[in-house]
């Protein structure tokens, strides 16, 4: 079966730091897959390249088979691949409903023609919109603070607002990008629970990228351990958990 | 009453005619800011190309306006903004998106404008030569007179290029605001200055964003242009006397802040009237019981007419110092 994210031989410099070195990553439809890693070891400049936030030096990116290396950020999201970020990103102007309404992907009043030309329809889609950022806003637990300035939010709201994001639009991959960091541990229970539902009932596949172990443990299979730019082990969590070189790599030689 | 109407005529229409134009011109420098992040220096120079452009429109087919009732140049407008809009969003793909292809800084930016006025200068020069030019060609300016008040002889002054500049200035503040927060487009744009990251991770195509920015900035430039030169004359060097108030208005308004930009606009403006305003004229009443040895000056003024240019430069360093990020507090439209 072709992989749904197929990383092929990427490679990423800055300046001369060979940040991303000769790359190779697959994740597996349907599934949920974490990605680990020391710091520096280029998990999220792998997520930006994947994302189309950056492109590579040299390599290829596929999506389904087919190759999207080229495309623009945009392009991509519209190809059913989206992102969070680390530090959470927001419209810090518009209220969090306003936010989740910004999403949606090929609305037909984006393009001008459409806009001028069809107004009902573009007011009959703008209806959907709004119904469906409210489902969404209720199932991240928001409800409470919808016409809150998203700037006003506080940083775990940030965080469930990101996933709220991801949410409104039929994806089929979302890259996580330390969703976990920052959000409380009963916050956190939700989120787990509302990413595995995704996975369960809409089909989402998911590329994990956490530090905290605990929800790694919880939610993920595989995971693909990254250190100096390169993948290191890939495997269940268990396995990696012993692997000696990973400990290395976390601890640096020598540590018990 | 003669020197209550000489203060309306000198100051509250005059006032609000360069306040409407400043308005319309730093709607799009605040504009290209809050997109692109950088001060676009060239903007004046596309507001002198878009008047040089009905300038030009209106030479070649004086008359069409006759038939309905209409100064020509006015007529001419709509295509002068559409050849305006293209000329701004050409420049952006000629000058500026190889460099933001680049990620340059936004300084770099800002002197790539800097080379981009004096392309325009040299080039609208080269065409239009160096005097000044009206635009009625064929038709004439019509001037209205009020009399309002009983025993004023001297008469309120409007034009009809003002009153067209009124009333166009009216339209396009009301069509932005509503494009801003009705549209999705608009709605992007908001989205694209808040976080440009985001904006692209949500699906909202960049580039369109920005060339729709240069459409409106180029668009409202002409209009701006065009009005100043109805109102006075067409000057290739226009751009000259526009450039630090525009920027100006739009750092009193909060750059980034369309509302803003049409509320420093019009601070800028009547800053401007109410300096060089000679306000030895309220005094004239009283001369008779003033004391012999008192003369009144014949002008009274903050500043001489001729150093008017100074006046936004003033409240700019102002605003800079009590409050730098002006009277609406801008960052993002």
């Amino acid at each position: 079966m072709t992989p749904l994210i197929d990383v092929q031989q990427v490679n990423k410099a800055f300046g001369g730091l060979q940040v991303i070195d000769n790359c190779s990553i697959r994740v597996e439809k349907g599934s949920i897959t974490g990605m680990i890693g020391p710091n520096g070891a280029g998990k999220s400049t792998l997520f930006n390249l994947m994302a189309g936030a950056l492109s590579p030096d040299s390599g290829r990116i596929l999506l389904e088979g087919e190759d999207i290396t080229a495309l623009s950020a945009d392009q991509r999201f519209h190809k059913g691949l989206l992102r969070t970020f680390q530090i959470a990103h927001e419209f810090s102007q518009m209220s969090a409903l306003e936010n989740l309404m910004m999403v949606p992907p090929q609305q037909a009043g984006e393009n001008l023609f459409t806009a001028w030309l069809k107004p009902g329809l573009v007011r009959r889609e703008e209806a959907e919109v709004h119904r469906r950022a409210l489902e969404v806003i209720d199932f991240i637990g928001l409800h409470h603070v919808r016409n809150e300035l998203a700037g006003n939010l506080s940083g775990g709201q940030k965080k469930l607002l990101e996933l709220g994001r991801t949410m409104m639009t039929n994806a089929k991959i979302v890259l996580l990008d330390e969703i976990a960091a920052g959000v409380n541990r009963t916050l956190l229970g939700d989120l787990i629970s509302n990413i595995e539902r995704l996975n369960r009932e809409m089909g989402y596949t998911f590329l994990v990228i956490e530090h905290d172990m605990d929800m790694i443990a919880r939610l993920c299979d595989p995971v693909i351990v990254l250190a100096q730019g390169q993948v290191m082990v890939e495997g269940h969590i268990e396995d990696i958990q012993n692997n000696p070189d990973v400990i290395d790599a976390y601890f640096g030689a020598g540590a018990a | 009453m003669n020197e209550l109407v000489f203060f309306i005529n000198n100051v509250v229409i005059a006032g609000s005619v360069t306040g409407a134009i400043y308005a319309i011109g730093a709607i799009g420098v605040t504009l290209v800011f809050s997109i692109m992040r950088f001060a676009h220096f060239a903007h004046a120079d596309i507001m002198t190309f878009g008047a040089f452009m009905v300038l030009v429109l209106t030479t070649a087919f004086p008359s069409v306006g006759m038939s309905i009732g209409v100064p020509t140049a006015l007529v001419m407008l709509p295509v002068a903004m559409v050849i305006t809009a293209c000329l701004a969003v050409g420049i952006d793909k000629a000058f500026y998106k190889p460099l933001r292809a680049h990620g340059v800084k936004p300084i770099v930016m800002v002197i790539a404008s800097l080379g981009v006025t004096l392309i325009l200068q040299g080039m609208i020069r080269l065409f239009s030569g160096t005097g000044g030019q009206g635009l009625y060609v064929d038709d004439r300016k019509a001037i209205f007179r009020m009399l309002p008040f009983e025993n004023v002889r001297v008469p309120i002054v409007i034009t009809e290029p003002q009153i067209y500049l009124f009333a166009i200035t009216l339209v396009a503040v009301i069509a932005l605001h509503l494009f801003l927060s009705r549209s999705r487009l608009g709605k992007a744009m908001r989205a694209m200055s808040d976080n440009p990251e985001l904006a692209q991770a949500s699906g909202i195509n960049t580039n369109t964003i920005v060339a729709v920015t240069w459409v409106i900035a180029g668009g409202l430039a002409a209009i701006a242009g065009t009005l100043l030169s109805l109102d006075v004359t067409f000057k290739p060097d226009l751009s000259f006397f526009l450039l630090l108030p525009i920027f100006a208005a739009a750092i009193v308004g909060g750059v980034g802040h369309p509302f803003g930009a049409v509320a420093g606009g019009f601070v800028v403006a009547f800053a401007e009237t109410l300096a060089v305003f000679n306000w030895g004229v309220f005094l004239r009443p009283f001369r008779d019981s003033l004391p012999t040895w008192l003369e009144l000056p014949s002008n009274l003024a903050f500043v001489g007419t001729e150093y008017k240019i100074v006046v936004p430069f003033f409240i700019l360093v102002a605003i800079l110092i009590w409050r730098p990020t002006g009277i609406f507090k801008g960052k993002v439209i």
